[in-house]
């Protein structure tokens, strides 16, 4: 990783690429914010949140080709796959388990993402099972460049996995059995995992003995590298790095994103029982779009005028996100017993 | 048409599939230069290479979850788990997974994956050599459970396997990979997925089988048709998940009685979902009490030789138990 401010690959980030990442940033945020409310007026079942998380996500989307590299998130990926192309409407349908829910035409609960035309892969709740399974996509894109089903320079094509999880889901037998397969086979794979120090309310000291999950990347045969996660474009640079990593055929990374989650669990948990009020305070003054609307603004890029239209957008956005779920149809009640087996053709 | 072994024909199949689309590649313990344990894939690493014929860690779980993936990414894994026993590390991935993918995706991601795994007993494999795992995965839909009993079978059921969109667990009787001997034309064809095959004709009674037990049931057909006059007709189920109701009711309505048989183990066994089609649909048609022959219900198949006879079902068990019910 280059030290050098100006070979930094977050240096070569245009301005106004820069803003789209702030704006998807704070359209996740305020996303977020208005489904925590929704809940509280019990006008949705369950919510599960990104906050504290836009930074890693944003720029990990970022850094890879959206909507043609695969990306198998986990529960808690709403901005990353905001940046990739899922619509604020996509996402309150699934809230309102409406029949237009793109990601499983309301069978799944909200936040179990998919969309498969731009190629993010619809995952399950018991957590980590994703991650052999995008060492799989992995190893279906190299299958297919090696075995001449695919040019290996056609930028149309996948080139690269990108799964995301917790820090108490590397407890679990499937993300070694992954990581394994990742580094036996050399694939073109991205783990992020996204270390918010807690698994619901299990701190990481009981989840793992050693201090960071990419210490583990060594055991695997693949690169690790620990990033502050609400360091947009320090998680940037590490996520550029990798990608091309990937892409060049040097195999798979582990990304350790440290970062926080300054709200509970979900909408069914309660943070108190498990720790400390001034931790998340100190928390929420380091959160990642405060911290890079600072470095916008510094930048000259960003000015109160100019935040204040975003908020109006991402406002406006949100409301019509919401008014277009709450009007559309729910799914007919015999759809539960849709799409069990696919046609067998001939 | 020649004659050749059930495991043979499996290899035939892969063979031929992996020969006619380039996305078919084989994952497993041991597949590769070894050829299987059980020699299913010999020389076809040496055919195709190692960049199809991958010998996968020792790992099964991962050996479903990277097939799945790969699946998703539009190629056609044959993942093999090296003995049925070992399918439980990936039980999660096949039920969480695998085969609900196609429904939680609202039909957008398929899974066209086949899990081929050596099932059953009566091989001296003890506990974990030995099980038979069809009532675990027939309880998931969205899989296809696929147990082929005859060579022919065993070619055709794999390619239809290889070919649907869907997952399918193919699993095959072990004991008889190189017992079971039957004829396989030279020209291709498939065996659909879904419907069961009548392996005898009659008229006294049914009994449903599958797997080695298919061949068990005929064998103690032909047995008490010549010593006791009783014509029995033997329905090789084959096709598991989806379950294949006509073909258990329509023998029934023709039969009136059914005995099913199974060397899994007895309650909650895969003749429990047989009596219950039959409760529902062939109430009418019944003319004595649906019997089971099964394995008891004991944690596994015991090593040692009179254990694991006692706990098998056999030609001389099966024509007991028709004898039984014939004379209901």
């Amino acid at each position: 990783m280059p030290t050098d401010t100006a070979t930094r690959a977050s240096a070569q980030i245009g301005e106004q690429t820069l803003l789209d990442m702030f704006w998807i940033m704070l359209l996740s945020r305020r996303l977020d914010e208005r489904s925590w409310m929704l809940h509280r007026q019990g006008k949705i079942a369950f919510h599960i949140s990104a906050m504290g998380h836009e930074a890693a996500q944003v720029a990990a989307a970022f850094a890879i080709h959206r909507g043609v590299d695969y990306v198998h998130p986990y529960y808690r990926d709403l901005a990353l796959v905001l940046a990739v192309g899922v619509t604020p409407t996509d996402f309150m349908m699934s809230l309102y388990g409406k029949q237009a829910d793109l990601s499983s035409g309301g069978r799944q609960m909200p936040s179990h993402f998919s969309n498969r035309s731009l190629h993010i892969v619809s995952g399950s709740a018991p957590v980590a099972t994703q991650v052999p399974q995008a060492a799989g996509l992995a190893f279906a894109i190299k299958y297919k460049q090696r075995c001449g089903l695919v040019d290996p320079n056609d930028t149309t094509q996948p080139r690269l996995a990108l799964t995301c999880l917790g820090e108490g889901a590397t407890s679990q037998g499937e993300w070694h059995e992954g990581m394994n397969w990742a580094g036996v086979h050399q694939l073109p794979f991205i783990c992020l995992v996204q270390n918010n120090i807690y698994a619901i309310s299990v701190p990481v000291q009981s989840q793992m003995a050693v201090e960071h999950v990419a210490d583990r990347a060594s055991a695997y045969g693949v690169k690790g590298v620990i990033v502050d996660g609400n360091d947009l474009l320090a998680m940037y640079d590490v996520m550029a790095d990798a990608v091309q990593r990937a892409y060049s055929g040097e195999g798979a990374t582990l990304v350790e994103a440290k970062t926080y989650r300054p709200v509970p669990h979900s909408s069914d948990d309660d943070d108190r029982s498990y720790r400390s009020r001034d931790e998340v305070e100190a928390w929420k003054r380091k959160d990642p779009i405060v911290r890079f609307q600072r470095y916008l603004t510094d930048e000259g890029l960003l000015d109160p005028a100019k935040i204040d239209a975003y908020e109006a957008r991402a406002r406006a956005e949100v409301d019509r996100a919401q008014a277009d779920a709450e009007a559309a149809p729910l799914p007919a009640a015999e759809d539960a017993l849709g799409d069990v087996y696919a046609p067998v053709e001939g | 048409m020649a004659i050749m072994t059930l495991i043979d024909a499996v290899r035939m199949a892969m063979d031929e599939e992996m020969a006619r689309d380039p996305r078919v590649f084989i994952t497993g313990e041991d597949v590769g230069p070894r050829g299987g344990v059980f020699r299913a894939t010999l020389g076809l690493h040496e055919k195709y290479g190692g960049e199809r014929v991958v010998d996968s860690p020792l790992a099964e779980l991962s050996i479903v979850a990277v097939g799945m993936g790969a699946a998703l990414a539009d190629l056609r894994p044959i993942c093999e788990i090296q003995f049925a026993d070992f399918i439980h590390p990936a039980f999660n991935q096949i039920i969480s997974e695998v085969s609900r993918m196609y429904y939680r995706s609202d039909g957008q991601w398929l899974v066209p994956m086949v899990i081929r795994a050596p099932y059953g007993g009566g091989i001296a494999g003890g506990l974990y050599h030995s099980q038979s795992i069809e009532a675990f995965f027939t309880h998931a839909p969205g899989l296809k459970v696929v147990v082929p009993s005859t060579p022919y079978d065993a070619r055709g059921l794999l390619k239809s396997a290889v070919r649907d969109p869907n997952p399918v667990l193919y699993l095959e009787p072990k004991k008889g990979y190189r017992s079971i001997k039957g004829e396989v034309p030279e020209a291709e064809y498939t065996v659909p997925i879904g419907p069961a095959r009548i392996a005898r004709e009659g008229g006294d009674l049914s009994v449903f089988a599958y797997g080695m037990m298919a061949h068990y049931a005929v064998q103690a057909a032909e047995k008490v048709a010549r010593e006791d006059g009783i014509d029995a007709e033997v329905i090789d189920l084959r096709t598991l998940l989806p379950v294949d109701k006509d073909a258990i009711v329509n023998s029934v309505k023709k039969t009136g009685k059914a005995l099913i048989v199974h060397e899994d183990t007895h309650t909650m066994g895969y003749a429990a979902e047989v009596a219950a089609v039959l409760g529902d649909d062939g109430f009418e048609y019944l003319d004595g009490p649906i019997k089971r022959l099964t394995g008891p219900d004991v944690p596994g198949v015991p090593f040692s030789h009179p254990m694991q006879e006692y706990f098998m079902p056999n030609p001389d068990k099966i024509a007991a138990a028709i004898r039984d019910l014939a004379a209901y």
